[in-house]
C-alpha cells in the first residue's frame, strides 16, 4: 500500500515534469503567459509529490517492511530509528529519490521568487529544472525503483517486481542486511545530504545561464540573480567535501582524510569549476568581461555535477564491463552528451552577443590575475579528469589489443591504478600557485595595476612573512624547501589578508571617528562579499596549514606488542595494556584494545582503538583511538591481535602534525561563506521601478 | 610584468608543471632503498613497500592499510621476499610480473602509460597558451580604445530605447 503510494507519487511527478516542460515551451513560443504560469505551478507541485515519495520510503524503512528490496538491503532490526531514516540515502535508489526531492525543493524555492523584473527567464528556468528532475525520475522509475518488492513463486523461488506477478505471494524476509557499517557515522549521515545540496543548488545558476542564452539577454543579470545561489551551492559542496574528509579520517582507518579515491575526485570536479566561476563572475559584474567564459564554466559545472553522480552511481569506476552491463550507465552518458551539445550549441548561437565590453588594460590587474586563477583551477581539473578516466581508458582500449593481436602487448586491457601519488605531485605546484595568487590578487586593483603599485602594496606583507619564516627556521627543526615554501605561502596570504582588514578598518575609524573594532565590524557589514571572501581565504590558509602538516610531516610506525610492551613515535609512545573481544546488541563483534599514551615519558591517558566486525554485512571496520591537540593528532590503529589469549596485538600509530588546523580552517571557511552569502537588501528595485515608470510614461 | 616577460613566465610555469609530472614517473626508482639486512624485516619496512602497492581486489585501498586477509598475506609475502634479501624494486617487479602494472600506485612510465604523464602537462600548457593569446588580444584591443571612450554608455540600440534613456535622464534630473 505505502509502496504503491510512493511509486504512484514518483510516476505522477514524472508526468508533471513532462507537462511542465511542454507547457513552459508552448507558453513561451505562443506567447501565452497562462501556460507559463501553469508550468510554474507544475514546478511547485513536484516538491509535495516527491515529499510523499520520500516519506513513503522512510515509513517503509522505519517499519521493518523487509518485503521491499531496498528496505531489506539497507536496514535491519537491530538498527536504531535515526539510522533507518538516514538509510534513505544509504543506497542507490533511495539516494536518487532524496536527490530529486532536494532538487525539487531548491527549484521550487527559486521559482517562488518575484519574477516581475525577469519574466523572460521564468519559462526556461522551469524547463531546465524540470528536465533535470525528469531525467532523475526516469532513472528511478525505470532502473532504480526503491519500491520493488519480493514475491515468492509457487516453485519456491523469490523474484523482485514492483507489482505482483501472476501466481505469486508477497514474501517478507525476517530481517534485513543492515546499513553498510561505514555509513553508520555522524559524518557520513550529514556528508551525502550536503554534497547533494551542493549539487542540486548548482542546477539553479545553470538554469538561469541557459535561460539567459535562450532569451538572448546577454547582460550580467543572470549572474546577479544567481550569485547567492551559487555561493550557497558552493558552501554546501565544500561542506560535503570537508565532512567526507572528516569521515574518512575517523572511520576508514588509514590515518588520512583524503585518498584521491575516484569517488572523492568525482565529487571534487564540480567544485573545481564552481570556484573559478565564483571569481570570474565578479569580473563580469565589475568589468563586463569574460561572458563566454562564465557561461562555459557554469555549463561545465552542471555537466561535471551530473558526471560526478554518474561516475559514482553507474559502476563505471570499478569496471567498464559493469558499466556496459548496467542500463543506468549508458542513459547517464547519453544525457551528459546531450546536455553538452545543447548547451554549447546555445552558447555558440549567442557567441557574438556575449562579447566582452571591457578590455584588459594590465597584466597585473585584478581581472588578469583572476583569469590566471581560473586557468590554474582548470589545470587541476584536467589532472583530475585525466587521472579519473585513465584507468577506464586503459581498460576500454583492451579492445584494440583484441582486434589487432600484434598490438596486444600495448593495449592489454588491464586497468591501471592511479593512486594519490599521481594527484599529489601533479596538483601540488598548482595548489601552491593558487595560494600565491590568493595573496597577490586582493592587492591588485581592477583595470589598472602596475608592478609599482602592486609592489608598494606587497612589500610589507612579504617582509612580515619572511620574518615569520625566519622564525620558523630558528625556533623549529622544520627544514626542506617544499615545507618552507608552503609555510611561507601560508604566512604571506595571512599577512596580506590581515593587513587589508587592518588598513581599511584604520582608515574607516579615522574617517568616522569610531574605534577600531567597531570600524572593522561595520566594514565587514558594508561589503560582506569582499570581507566574507577574505575570511574564506583565511580559512583556506588554515586548512592549507593542516594539509601541509599531514602531507609533509606525517610519520608512522607499526609493531606487534606483548602485554605491557611499548612502541614509540617521536615524543609519543604507547603501552599495550589489555584487549577484550565481545559481542554487542546491534550485531557487532568488537575487539577493543586499551593503550596508555605517554608524551616525553609523561602519562597522558588511555586510548581505545578497536575493530568492529559487522555480522550482517560481514564487514570489518577499524576505529582509531585519537588524541587531538592544536599541535598534532596521535592516531592509534588496532591492526591485528592474537585471538583468545590476546597476549600480543599489532598497532599502527600515526603522528599527524597540525592536522586540526584543517578542521579549524574549515570552520572559518564556512563562517566566511555565511558572511559573503548572507542576504542583504538589493538597492536596485528603486531604479528599476523608475525605469518601469519611464517606460510606462512613454507607452 | 611587461608583455615581453609574460611568455617567459608562462614557459617557466609550463616547465615547472612538466617537471612535477616527471617526478611522479620516477618515484619508484627514488624509493628503492638498499636491501635490508637478512634479519626479519620490521612492519615498518614492509609497510614502506606496501604503501606503493594496491591489490587487484580491494579497490583504492593501499596495501599497507588494507585490513583484508588477502592483503595481510601479501604483506607477509613482501616480508619473506625482503628477508630473502630482495630489494624494494625486486618486490615490485615480482608482483607486476604476477598481477600486472595495476598493483603499483601509479603506472610505470613506459609504453602506453607514458600518456598519463604526458597528456596533462601538454593540455595545461595548451590552456595557458590559449589564455595568454586571449589576454594579449584583449590587451591589444584595450590599447586601441582610448581610455575615455570606455566610460561612455553603449549606443542605444533603437529609437524606443533612446527615448527611454532620455526620459530616465530627465527623471533623474527631476524634470
Amino acid at each position: 500500500m505505502i509502496a504503491n503510494l510512493g511509486y504512484g507519487a514518483l510516476v505522477i511527478t514524472l508526468l508533471v515534469c513532462l507537462f511542465g516542460t511542454g507547457a513552459a515551451i508552448y507558453g513561451e513560443v505562443k506567447k501565452q503567459p497562462r501556460w507559463v504560469d501553469s508550468a510554474r505551478n507544475a514546478m511547485l507541485l513536484t516538491f509535495p509529490l516527491l515529499t510523499v515519495a520520500s516519506i513513503a520510503i522512510i515509513t517503509l524503512l522505519v517499519t521493518n517492511a523487509f518485503e521491499v528490496d531496498y528496505v531489506q538491503s539497507v536496514t535491519s532490526r537491530s538498527m536504531p530509528t535515526y539510522l533507518r531514516v538516514t538509510a534513505l540515502w544509504g543506497g542507490q535508489p533511495g539516494s536518487l529519490v532524496f536527490w530529486s526531492w532536494l532538487m525539487a525543493l531548491f527549484a521550487s524555492a527559486a521559482t517562488l521568487r518575484d519574477w516581475r523584473r525577469d519574466r523572460e527567464f521564468l519559462p526556461w528556468v522551469v524547463v531546465v529544472s524540470l528536465v533535470t528532475l525528469a531525467f532523475f525520475l526516469v532513472l528511478i522509475i525505470g532502473f532504480e525503483n526503491p519500491f520493488v518488492r519480493y514475491w515468492a513463486t509457487p516453485s519456491g523461488s523469490v523474484v523482485t517486481a514492483m507489482f505482483q506477478p501472476n501466481g505469486t505471494t508477497l514474501y517478507t524476509p525476517f530481517d534485513g542486511r543492515g546499513l553498510n557499517p561505514l555509513l553508520r557515522h555522524p559524518g557520513m549521515i550529514i556528508h551525502p545530504p550536503m554534497l547533494y545540496l551542493g549539487f542540486v543548488s548548482l542546477v539553479i545558476p545553470f538554469a538561469f545561464g541557459i535561460a539567459a542564452l535562450i532569451t538572448g539577454r546577454t547582460d550580467d543579470r543572470w549572474i546577479r540573480l544567481t550569485r547567492r545561489w551559487t555561493l550557497w551551492a558552493w558552501l554546501f559542496l565544500s561542506l560535503g567535501l570537508i565532512l567526507g574528509g572528516r569521515w574518512a579520517y575517523d572511520v576508514l582507518g588509514w590515518g588520512g582524510y583524503w585518498g584521491w579515491d575516484p569517488v572523492e575526485v568525482a565529487a571534487l570536479l564540480p567544485w573545481l569549476t564552481a570556484t573559478p566561476f565564483l571569481h570570474s563572475a565578479m569580473i563580469q559584474e565589475k568589468r563586463n568581461m569574460f561572458k563566454h567564459w562564465n557561461m562555459l564554466l557554469i555549463i561545465l559545472t552542471y555537466v561535471l555535477m551530473i558526471m560526478g553522480t554518474f561516475l559514482t552511481r553507474s559502476g563505471v569506476l570499478s569496471s567498464v564491463h559493469a558499466f556496459a552491463q548496467s542500463a543506468i550507465g549508458p542513459i547517464f552518458f547519453a544525457y551528459i552528451v546531450l546536455t553538452l551539445i545543447v548547451s554549447l550549441a546555445l552558447l555558440s548561437w549567442r557567441w557574438d552577443g556575449l562579447k566582452s565590453e571591457g578590455t584588459l588594460t594590465s597584466w597585473l590587474s585584478r581581472e588578469a590575475l583572476f583569469l590566471i586563477n581560473n586557468v590554474l583551477f582548470i589545470a587541476i581539473l584536467i589532472v583530475c579528469l585525466w587521472g579519473l578516466f585513465y584507468p577506464i581508458l586503459t581498460e576500454a582500449l583492451g579492445v584494440v589489443g583484441q582486434w589487432f593481436p600484434t598490438l596486444a602487448h600495448i593495449f592489454t586491457g588491464q586497468k591501471a591504478t592511479v593512486g594519490p601519488i599521481f594527484y599529489e605531485r601533479a596538483t601540488g605546484p598548482l595548489w601552491a600557485a593558487l595560494l600565491l595568487l590568493m595573496g597577490v590578487a586582493p592587492l591588485s586593483a581592477w583595470r589598472a595595476s602596475t608592478a609599482r603599485t602592486l609592489g608598494k602594496a606587497i612589500w610589507l606583507p612579504t617582509a612580515v612573512s619572511l620574518v615569520g619564516i625566519a622564525a620558523v627556521l630558528v625556533l623549529s627543526d622544520v627544514r626542506g624547501l617544499t615545507a618552507l615554501l608552503a609555510l611561507w605561502l601560508c604566512m604571506f596570504v595571512t599577512a596580506v589578508t590581515l593587513f587589508d582588514f587592518y588598513r581599511s578598518a584604520v582608515a574607516r575609524s579615522r574617517a568616522h571617528g569610531t574605534n577600531f573594532l567597531v570600524s572593522l565590524w561595520q566594514l565587514a557589514g558594508r561589503n560582506r562579499r569582499r570581507y566574507g571572501g577574505y575570511v574564506i581565504h583565511l580559512g583556506v590558509v588554515l586548512m592549507a596549514v593542516g594539509i601541509i602538516g599531514i602531507e609533509i610531516f606525517q610519520t608512522e610506525t607499526q609493531a606487534s606488542l606483548k602485554l605491557g610492551e611499548t612502541l614509540s613515535l617521536g615524543r609519543y609512545s604507547i603501552r599495550y595494556d589489555s584487549l577484550a573481544e565481545f559481542d554487542t546488541d546491534d550485531n557487532r563483534n568488537v575487539a577493543r584494545a586499551v593503550v596508555t599514551v605517554f608524551k616525553d615519558g609523561e602519562q597522558l591517558g588511555e586510548l581505545y582503538p578497536r575493530r568492529d566486525f559487522f555480522y550482517e554485512s560481514g564487514q570489518p571496520m577499524t576505529i582509531p583511538g585519537v588524541r587531538s591537540s592544536v599541535e598534532d593528532d596521535f592516531y592509534v590503529l588496532l591492526v591485528n591481535w592474537q585471538p583468545i589469549s590476546t597476549q600480543t596485538a599489532t598497532f599502527k600509530i600515526y603522528l599527524n602534525p597540525l592536522v586540526n588546523w584543517l578542521w579549524f580552517g574549515a570552520a572559518i571557511f564556512i563562517l566566511g561563506t555565511f558572511v559573503a552569502a548572507w542576504p542583504e537588501r538589493e538597492p536596485a528595485p528603486v531604479r528599476e521601478s523608475r525605469r518601469a515608470a519611464a517606460a510606462e510614461a512613454i507607452a | 610584468m611587461t608583455v615581453k616577460q609574460t611568455p617567459l613566465f608562462l614557459l617557466v610555469a609550463a616547465l615547472a608543471i612538466v617537471g612535477s609530472f616527471a617526478q611522479v614517473g620516477s618515484v619508484q626508482a627514488q624509493d628503492a632503498t638498499p636491501p635490508p639486512p637478512a634479519a626479519t624485516p620490521s612492519d615498518d619496512e614492509v609497510n614502506a613497500v606496501a604503501k606503493n602497492m594496491y591489490c587487484p581486489v580491494c579497490e583504492n585501498v593501499p596495501l599497507d592499510v588494507c585490513p583484508t586477509l588477502a592483503c595481510q598475506q601479501w604483506r607477509e609475502l613482501i616480508r619473506e621476499k625482503l628477508a630473502a634479501g630482495w630489494s624494494e624494486q625486486d618486490v615490485y617487479d615480482y608482483f607486476v610480473l604476477q598481477y600486472g602494472d595495476r598493483v603499483l600506485a601509479a603506472p610505470p612510465p613506459t609504453g602506453l602509460n607514458l600518456l598519463i604523464y604526458i597528456a596533462p602537462p601538454v593540455l595545461i600548457a595548451a590552456a595557458f597558451y590559449v589564455v595568454w593569446q586571449m589576454m594579449r588580444r584583449m590587451r591589444a584591443a584595450g590599447n586601441a580604445v582610448t581610455a575615455g571612450s570606455e566610460m561612455q554608455p553603449a549606443k542605444p540600440k533603437d529609437e524606443y530605447q533612446a527615448r527611454l534613456e532620455d526620459e530616465l535622464k530627465r527623471l533623474d534630473r527631476g524634470d
